[in-house]
């Protein structure tokens, strides 16, 4: 029963995959990224990694892919003529290709070092018995402190990135300053004159 | 493990049920109705002239720094997640080692209230 | 042929589909009643009658237009992205159906009670904007684009507070499981030492449903109807009733965030009698009825308030929050242990 969901999943998510890369139109590549992920959040479930699947969807069908659809979708950029430079490019791409390869290759090979850590208290990470928020939580933010505040740095970073690439001051807009407007009062604003019938102006 | 696969079941088939639902609202409302199309019909909408400029519009970019804040706020707090839980567990440590993390974070949003990066004028 | 394994997985499949059954009949029943209360009592503020002309009270008003929905023409603009314009009320309504499958409406009535129930939540409203983005580009109309685009950016802000909203909550808690969540608040609802949370969940709860006084996506006198503009018939109706079910989704999470879920509001033995169904539903409606009391009372914001309130102040509050919250129970020790 359950290795029929789990080819199931499988199947869906490398055909989505393919259909990622081959897909002519880029919205329809976002749509079948976005499937490929659901059917990932599957496969975590699968194994029992309640937390990661939850968090799969959030962070990146909830936030990641948002973006991708928000670019592709509302800049409009003509699609066709990007694809004409694919042959130029293509030894650049295998360059990328390769060391990002290569870079799964070592991550997968090193992965005993912290199984000690998390493993060792004989508790799998797939235990049902406590729930695996937590066994992560145990470790992350104390034994694993210099990788998290890493994370932070690069968050760090990251908004400092963002706002220095996209940020754009504008000039002649009028703002509201809601504090100004919530803290003045009546004597600053209002005053009463006392005008003699048929003279005021 | 058999547990958690009797507490997913449910989710699974809920799901399809509800997008079941979905179809066949979609579905046997189209085949009630009564289909009398036409050119002007299917045409998008206007006040009363031909759209004269393309629907897709070079859009502000101001929403593409907004998505990307939102991205960096989400991942602050799925961190925070696993950290709330686990509070109890981890002690004076953890609690000192997610302050360093959301001082860090807070920098960079002071930086963003500064820069002006918050203002949507 | 019936061995016993397989008679017992049969009928654990049936009772899941009369649990779904049970659950989604009822939930949208309400919604379309909600629709009716929702005129009734925005009438009611503005001293009007309100539907009163099909059935009793105009009971069957929502019926009627149910319907009249149901026989329009489906109309498909020739511009439009065929498949993904079909596609986006379906996901619309699907999730915010989807997301009842975790949520205790008494105690151990849930169709499923995951770990990470609350995650769950968070998910499904973070994927919610899935169905208005999808729309706006589909229609491949100008209105419904802007409409998409506003939408979209202002969900995602108001996201992030509900997020350390949930986290403030979690920290009191020590769990992701809704059930555990409701039963951490058997001595006291969080509404009380949370109160400001409360209030800040609220408001992002408007604005993530696009509800009043944050309905700019929807904004008639400046986009016609915002990303449905191009719908019609059915596909509108899911729309609409997807924005009542997540309404009534969202209010059933304050309950079970804030207000003790199921529980009675005092621990008395003739309270306790009363089924956690009831107090359930009582305390979700006071919520739906603080939405439409808010729909007939405030003016619409403008959309760079909408953006000052999530940023500027719902974001750094909530987070102080969280670290005020955290702090205090480290120091008087009060952190719940392993629940």
């Amino acid at each position: 029963m359950v290795s029929i969901f789990f080819y199931l999943f499988a199947f869906i998510l490398i055909f989505s995959s393919v259909f990622v890369i081959t897909a002519k139109n880029p919205v329809h590549s976002v749509f079948f990224l976005i499937l490929s992920f659901f059917n990932a959040t599957g496969l975590f479930v699968l194994m029992g990694a309640e937390f990661l699947a939850m968090l799969l969807l959030i962070v990146y069908v909830g936030a990641v892919a948002v973006l991708f659809l928000f670019v592709i979708m509302m800049l409009n950029i003509d699609f066709k003529s990007l694809r004409t430079g694919i042959m130029k490019n293509a030894r650049l791409g295998l360059i990328i290709g390769v060391v990002l390869l290569a870079e799964i290759i070592f991550s997968i090979m090193g992965m005993h070092y912290g199984k000690d850590k998390i493993l060792g208290t004989n508790l799998s990470v797939v235990s049902n018995e406590i729930e695996n928020t937590r066994l992560l939580g145990n470790v992350l933010y104390t034994d694993y402190i210099y990788l998290f505040q890493t994370a932070g740095l690069i968050l760090l970073v990251a908004m400092v990135g963002a706002i220095v690439l996209t940020h754009r001051k504008r000039d002649n807009v009028r703002k509201q300053d809601a504090t100004k407007q919530v803290l003045r009062n009546k004597s600053e604003t209002l005053n009463i004159n006392d005008i003699e019938i048929g003279k005021g102006a | 493990m058999e547990s958690l696969y009797i507490e997913y079941l449910p989710i699974a088939i809920f799901i399809a049920f509800a997008f079941g639902l979905a179809i066949l609202f979609a579905l046997s409302s189209w085949l009630i109705g009564k289909q009398l199309p036409d050119s002007e019909k299917l045409s998008p909408y206007e006040c009363g002239f031909e759209p004269f400029e393309d629907a897709r519009i070079q859009f502000d970019v101001r929403f593409y720094l907004v998505a990307i804040l939102f991205i960096i706020f989400d991942l602050e707090v799925a961190f925070l997640f696993p950290w709330a839980v686990s509070l109890s567990n981890i002690g004076i440590l953890g609690f000192i080692s997610m302050m360093i993390f959301l001082f860090l974070l807070t920098i960079g949003f002071v930086y963003e209230w500064k820069k002006g990066a918050l203002e949507w004028d | 042929m019936l061995d016993i394994i397989n008679y017992d997985a049969f009928l654990f499949l049936i009772t899941i589909f009369a649990k779904i059954l049970v659950l989604v009949i009822p939930l949208l029943i309400i919604v379309a009643f909600l629709t009716y209360a929702e005129r009734k009592v925005i009438a009611a503020v503005q001293l009007r009658k309100g539907p009163n002309v099909v059935g009793p009270f105009g009971l069957l008003q929502p019926l009627a237009d149910g319907l009249k929905l149901f026989s329009k023409e489906s109309i498909f603009p020739t511009v439009a992205n065929k498949f993904i314009f079909i596609l986006a009320p379906m996901v619309a309504f699907g999730l915010s159906i989807a997301a009842w499958a975790v949520i205790p409406v008494a105690d151990g009535w849930v169709i499923s009670n995951i770990n990470v129930g609350i995650l769950y939540l968070f998910a499904i409203s973070s994927l919610s904007v899935y169905g208005i983005i999808m729309a706006g580009w589909a229609s491949n109309s100008k209105y419904a684009f802007m409409g998409a685009l506003r939408s979209a950016a202002q969900m995602v802000s108001y996201e992030v507070s509900i997020g350390l909203v949930i986290v403030t909550v979690l920290v009191c808690v020590g769990s992701l499981n809704l059930g555990k969540i409701v039963y951490a608040q058997q001595n006291t609802w969080f509404i009380f030492p949370l109160f400001p949370m409360f209030i800040v969940f609220f408001i992002s709860a408007l604005a993530e449903t696009n509800r009043a006084p944050f309905d700019l996506p929807e904004d008639e006198s400046s986009l016609v109807g915002g990303y449905f503009t191009e719908y019609s018939s059915m596909l509108f109706a899911m729309f609409f009733l997807g924005e009542y079910a997540a309404m009534i989704m969202m209010s059933g999470m304050t309950t079970i965030l804030f207000l003790g879920g199921w529980l009675a509001p005092f621990d008395i033995a003739l309270l306790n009698k009363v089924p956690g169904i009831i107090w359930f539903a009582g305390k979700t409606s006071l919520i739906l009825f603080l939405f439409l009391w808010v729909r007939a009372t405030f003016p619409r914001f403008r959309y760079d308030q909408l953006m000052r309130i999530g940023w500027k102040v719902f974001l750094p509050l909530s987070l102080l929050w969280v670290v005020l919250t955290s702090g205090f129970l480290i120091v008087f020790d009060l952190l719940p242990g392993n629940v």
